[in-house]
């Protein structure tokens, strides 16, 4: 039984994915395996006894032990953000407890049904720790991950994302650059609608697809009616909202 | 743990009573749900009272509208850290609609039940006295549906997830019937001042054992 407790874990790594978001692996020295999706809660504490806590989703996937990452954005005015890029090296201890969360998890069983994936902007942390899992286990689990974007800079783990496109047929990556898409770009470049969601469940066929959707509250919210809309069942889409003031 | 300090980390924003510990003030209304919003036709919504009461009542969405309504304005606190400060909402005190049903002596807590499956649970004591009521208006508006609407239990002395949205009605038990976030290890009570968010920060839980999350 997982008791979660707060423990200080060292920082191993400082990994930038883009300008404004940072990934942090911690060595801990109470690790457990952790499900795809969970997160960790992280508290700062100054001097006086003041402190400050945020929830992050773990990026790794349960495959690497004795150590989290966890994908931070940068907030403008963000008390815990602001403090992890400015003041924190490698060496550092900061104050985690978790895994947390039970609901937004993909177990990676064999038998799951297909994976249907939707992220905006840092709402692919999550993602990314199912499609690793995925990965780490071998599995062939049709998944597709449609991952908006406003701008090629802001892709987080795009190198990372395209690689494991071209070497497993099994996955597709659909990116979608709703501001500025890179020279020559022929795909999504617009903000996720219900026709793009029917053209991106159609790809399933006559198989629902398990869907995750996790970004902003209003992206969410739309994914969430448009995949409604698009004919899958609503005990299907399970959704989590990502943002500077929704966790 | 003993006393561990962050090196140069320095609290950006003042320091606020109001403010449970790990909280952190804003001006948005942020949503959290685990899944699409549901839709729900006026025409059909009903709000009951079941369970553990001598006769079951429901109210039509009309006949719910019609009971005598006061405003709140309340301070929220959700368990993903940010509280929200003197909300403005008009509804019916869950004592107003408890005048309408007599609840057997056994009755001693609550599932709230909502549209699209959600449930949470908590004692009835937290219902009573004021201190609980069914939303409909926010900010003088009828409640949109990603917060709840078109009505939502508010019992903002707990953690939010306590106040479902899409409230259907609420279930009288004689015990502590776990509810959706309490089943994967959240609170069974959730008071922000204690800090209760996980199972495991509950008063009791030395004798429960922890529910792995």
């Amino acid at each position: 039984m997982s008791k979660v407790t707060w423990q200080l874990g060292t920082v191993v790594s400082i990994v930038p994915e883009t300008p404004r978001v940072r990934t942090f692996t911690l060595q801990l020295p109470h690790w457990t395996p952790h499900r795809a999706g969970q997160h960790y809660d992280l508290r700062l504490t100054a001097e006086g006894g003041y402190q400050a806590e945020r929830s992050y989703s773990i990026a790794s996937p349960p495959g690497q032990t004795g150590e989290i990452a966890l994908t931070v954005e940068l907030v403008d005015d963000g008390e815990v953000s602001g403090y992890l890029f400015e003041g924190v090296a490698v060496g550092d201890e900061l104050e985690v407890r978790g895994p947390i969360g039970g609901y937004f998890v993909w177990r990676g069983e064999a038998s799951a049904p297909p994976l249907l994936l939707v992220g905006g902007g840092s709402g692919v942390v999550p993602l990314m720790a199912m499609l690793r899992h995925r990965q780490r286990l071998g599995l062939h689990t049709p998944a597709v991950l449609l991952f908006s974007v406003r701008t090629p800079k802001e892709a987080i783990y795009q190198t990372e994302l395209q690689a494991m496109a071209r070497v497993d047929n099994s996955f597709t990556l659909l990116l979608d650059y709703t501001r500025q898409a890179p020279p020559g770009w022929a795909g999504y470049q617009r903000r996720i609608d219900a026709a793009m969601l029917a053209e991106v469940v159609g790809r399933f066929g006559a198989e629902q697809p398990q869907a995750f959707v996790c970004g902003p509250t209003g992206m969410v919210e739309a994914v969430a009616n448009g995949l409604q809309a698009a004919g899958l069942a609503p005990e299907l889409i399970l959704t989590e909202r990502f943002g500077p003031t929704g966790g | 743990m003993g006393f561990f300090t962050n090196k140069g980390f320095q609290p950006r924003r003042p320091s606020n009573p109001k403010l449970p510990p790990g909280q952190y003030e804003t001006t948005d209304f942020p949503v959290l749900t685990a899944g699409p919003t549901p839709r729900i036709n006026l025409a059909n919504w009903e709000f009951r009272l079941e369970g553990l009461v001598e006769e079951p009542v429901k109210w039509s969405w009309e006949e719910f509208n019609k009971l005598p309504m006061q405003d709140f304005n309340p301070d929220i606190h959700c368990v993903t850290k940010w509280s929200k400060f003197d909300t403005h909402w008009r509804g019916v005190s869950v004592d107003t609609l408890l005048e309408h049903v007599k609840l057997k002596p056994e009755a001693q807590f609550v599932t709230e039940f909502s549209y699209g499956g959600y449930t949470t649970n908590l004692p009835l004591a937290d219902l009573l006295g004021g201190k609980a009521f069914v939303g409909l208006l926010y900010d003088g508006q009828p409640l949109t549906p990603e917060h709840g609407g078109p009505a939502r239990l508010v019992v903002p002395h707990l953690y939010f997830w306590k106040s479902a949205k899409w409230v259907q009605g609420l279930r009288f038990t004689a015990t502590d019937e776990p509810g959706f976030w309490e089943r994967g290890g959240y609170s069974m009570y959730g008071d922000p001042w204690k800090e209760q968010r996980y199972r495991d920060d509950d008063d009791d839980v030395a004798s429960a054992g922890s529910i792995r999350l």
